[in-house]
């Protein structure tokens, strides 16, 4: 669901080195073929989606973390039901790219692994933290919008596992944003300090959310690649864009005011066009810097180690069980 | 907390089957990891049945299963592709001719 | 729905606690299960003890509506939920166990679900419409529910010696609170005549065989009996019940009357 393309480029093919292998294999994909686990693929290509897809699939795990944060304090039993389906959903789109990744050679317990040593990446969005209610109605609306944006063209990207995970998360998404916009609106048409509420989570949201869509790749051989490879279909600028376009209206239909007062509707273009992003917040996040980095992993390696008997319990019991039939 | 352990294996791998309304094939959907078959299907219930999305389920060890090699994909699939006579659309009728 | 046939008063208050009972043992543990989301032991079971948590929320919120409507004072299932204080709750004192490590989690609930077998299962036939119609559909629930845990309670008891140690001493802290799930008070006791709840006392045997069976399956002893009655049935609960309701209950206690 997020994916920042973060250092997700493979090594460059050499120059020149066009076998005809790479060929027939760049043919199929600008004839929108889709590769399958076993088809023959540059080795290029299978790193990039093996880092592209673990780190997607670490955010919806990490992605877990804030919003179950709320769960017990969730202020009806209603609102209570549709956050733990969320987060449980959130953990089943972690299982289907986990699952998907697992096609392209590399094990589950390896890529886990790295994300608790620190060594992979994932959606820096996750290391905010979520402070008030409104927060939850903030990353529904906001960063589960913004994942949209980002997922959909994803379903068509060449790669047959990623695409057919992607279909399905689609499907599963669509409720998320939609609750995250009803707690938003319910808080905004509410009582002055609920009011108040919303206001603060999306002044606190608003620009972590931009930075979601990854920094201008203008400059990037490696979205070049990517784009020619059909894992990334549209840039981080235009998915951006759009996000912001579709998003100010909604902020105006809250009476909530978007943190930037330099965004501004260029009537020639037709697009919002907002003040500059701070990118060396992201930068610093990125690198472990952000408010809740240390918090988020620690509570993925405490549930792992935490959970390393009974895990082992379970195979053991099952080595118990293939014994006894066999015998 | 070392970091140059090698991982404890995971659960093993499993591929999931679901058929979604009586009437249709089973259907592959994805994977998942589990200890045990019982525990495959509950995960597999778990995970890919939430939208009222199953009426049966199958779970397969993923070691169970035996893939054709690509690698001979031509010998395997290419001959069949020649042999039209197979398809209704190689044989011309009348139009008159009813119930053909 | 019908309207209420006229009862005597007791029997009207009775069947009010009774539901309250259900409803309350629902949301707690719930609540309990809504904690692990995110933190379990491996992702398949943080999915799986989600599905357990939303179930019981489910059963909780036709239970509690139901009780505010025959309650008739105009709570509904959020005003129960959020504004009753503790010893207005009537969960089993079982339910308001803390998590502890999985092992402790995962004997309370097969605990709880076998109860709720055997409570839903007698419940189906009940001469309230009602309370029949919620516990066939929370009966379903309830038998996924008792195989993910008796399943899980059998690995972990016939795992490793380490899970057998933690669930033996998950079972010798709470097995002190089973006392209270099959002991029918007065109220149980009217609402068994009038044909509303089946016999909590007639049912106990069939929930003990069936315990007894998955320990012996689980290779796990059943702990010595303990006799402390508790009485969360009837709101005398233990400190942790506060503790739970504090967090809970902080947002709708803080900005009270408004809408969320």
């Amino acid at each position: 669901m997020y994916t920042q393309a973060l250092d997700t480029h493979g090594r460059e093919p050499a120059p020149g080195a066009a076998e005809p292998a790479a060929q027939r294999f760049q043919a199929r994909i600008d004839a929108d073929e889709k590769i399958e686990p076993k088809d023959w693929m540059p080795e290029a290509y299978r790193q990039t989606l093996v880092r592209q897809i673990a780190q997607h699939a670490h955010s919806e795990i990490v992605g877990m973390l804030p919003e179950g944060n709320w769960i017990t304090r969730a202020p009806s039993l209603r609102r209570k039901a549709v956050l733990i389906a969320k987060v449980q959903d959130e953990g089943g789109h972690g299982m289907y790219l986990y699952s998907a990744a697992e096609t392209l050679g590399v094990e589950r317990a390896e890529l886990i692994e790295q994300l608790l040593a620190g060594t992979a990446k994932y959606s820096s969005i996750f290391n905010y933290p979520t402070l008030t209610w409104a927060d939850v109605g903030a990353i529904g609306w906001l960063v589960d919008g913004a994942a949209i944006m980002n997922q959909i063209p994803i379903c068509r990207c060449s790669y047959g596992p990623y695409a057919r995970a992607m279909v399905r998360i689609c499907k599963e998404e669509s409720f998320h944003q939609r609750q995250g916009f009803e707690i938003m609106l319910t808080l905004a048409r509410g009582s002055p300090a609920q009011q108040a509420m919303a206001q603060d989570a999306l002044n606190r949201w608003w620009w972590p959310s931009l930075m979601m869509f990854g920094p201008s790749d203008a400059d990037s051989r490696h979205t070049a690649q990517s784009m020619r490879w059909k894992i990334k279909r549209f840039s981080n600028d235009e998915l951006r864009q759009k996000f912001i376009d579709v998003t100010v209206p909604q902020a105006q239909f809250l009476g909530l005011v978007i943190p930037d007062p330099q965004l501004r509707f260029n009537a020639a273009t037709e697009h919002f066009e907002t003040g500059p992003i701070d990118w060396s917040e992201f930068q610093a996040v990125l690198k472990g810097n952000g408010p809740c980095n240390r918090e988020r992993l620690e509570a993925r390696r405490a549930a792992h180690e935490a959970g390393a008997w009974v895990r082992a319990a379970a195979a053991a019991h099952a080595a118990k069980q293939q014994r006894r039939s066999a015998a | 907390m070392s970091d140059t352990r090698t991982p404890r294996p995971d659960w093993p791998l499993y591929e999931v089957f679901i058929r979604s309304r009586a009437g249709l094939e089973h259907k592959h959907v994805g994977s998942l990891h589990a200890a045990d078959a019982r525990m495959a299907i509950e995960h597999a219930r778990d995970v890919y049945t939430r939208r009222m999305e199953g009426v049966s389920l199958w779970v397969v060890p993923a070691a169970q299963i035996t893939a054709s090699d690509p690698a001979e994909a031509d010998a395997l699939f290419e001959p069949a592709r020649d042999k039209a006579y197979r398809h209704p659309t190689f044989y011309s009728i009348p139009d008159e001719v009813k119930n053909l | 729905m019908s309207a209420a046939p006229s009862h005597p008063a007791a029997l009207e208050q009775a069947r009010l606690q009774f539901v309250l009972r259900l409803g309350d043992t629902s949301l707690v543990l719930a609540q309990r299960l809504g904690a692990w989301v995110g933190h379990g032991p491996a992702l398949e079971e943080d999915l799986g003890l989600a599905n357990l948590a939303l179930d019981l929320l489910g059963q909780a919120r036709l239970l509690l509506s139901y009780a505010g409507e025959l309650e008739g004072t105009g709570r509904d299932e959020d005003a129960l939920a959020f504004l009753r204080d503790a010893p207005e709750f009537r969960n089993l004192t079982l339910a308001e166990q803390p998590n502890g490590d999985f092992g402790h989690t995962i004997v309370r609930q097969w605990l709880i679900d076998a109860w709720q077998l055997e409570v839903y299962g007698g419940l189906e036939r009940s001469s309230d419409a009602r309370l029949a119609a919620i516990a066939g559909k929370a009966l379903k629930e309830t038998r996924y529910h008792y195989r993910f845990s008796s399943g899980w309670l059998v690995r972990l008891g016939d795992g490793t010696d380490e899970s057998h140690a933690r669930a033996q001493a998950a079972l010798e802290a709470l097995w002190r609170f089973t006392d209270e799930l099959f002991s029918p008070d007065e109220a149980e006791a009217l609402l068994a005549t009038a044909g509303i709840a089946p016999d909590l006392g007639e049912l106990r045997s069939a929930w003990v065989a069936r315990i007894e069976a998955d320990l012996l399956a689980a290779t796990l002893r059943r702990p010595q009996a303990a006799h402390y009655p508790w009485y969360g049935k009837r709101g005398v609960h233990t400190e942790h019940l506060g503790h739970l309701l504090a967090e809970m209950q902080h947002l709708p206690r803080t900005f009270p009357g408004v809408q969320w």
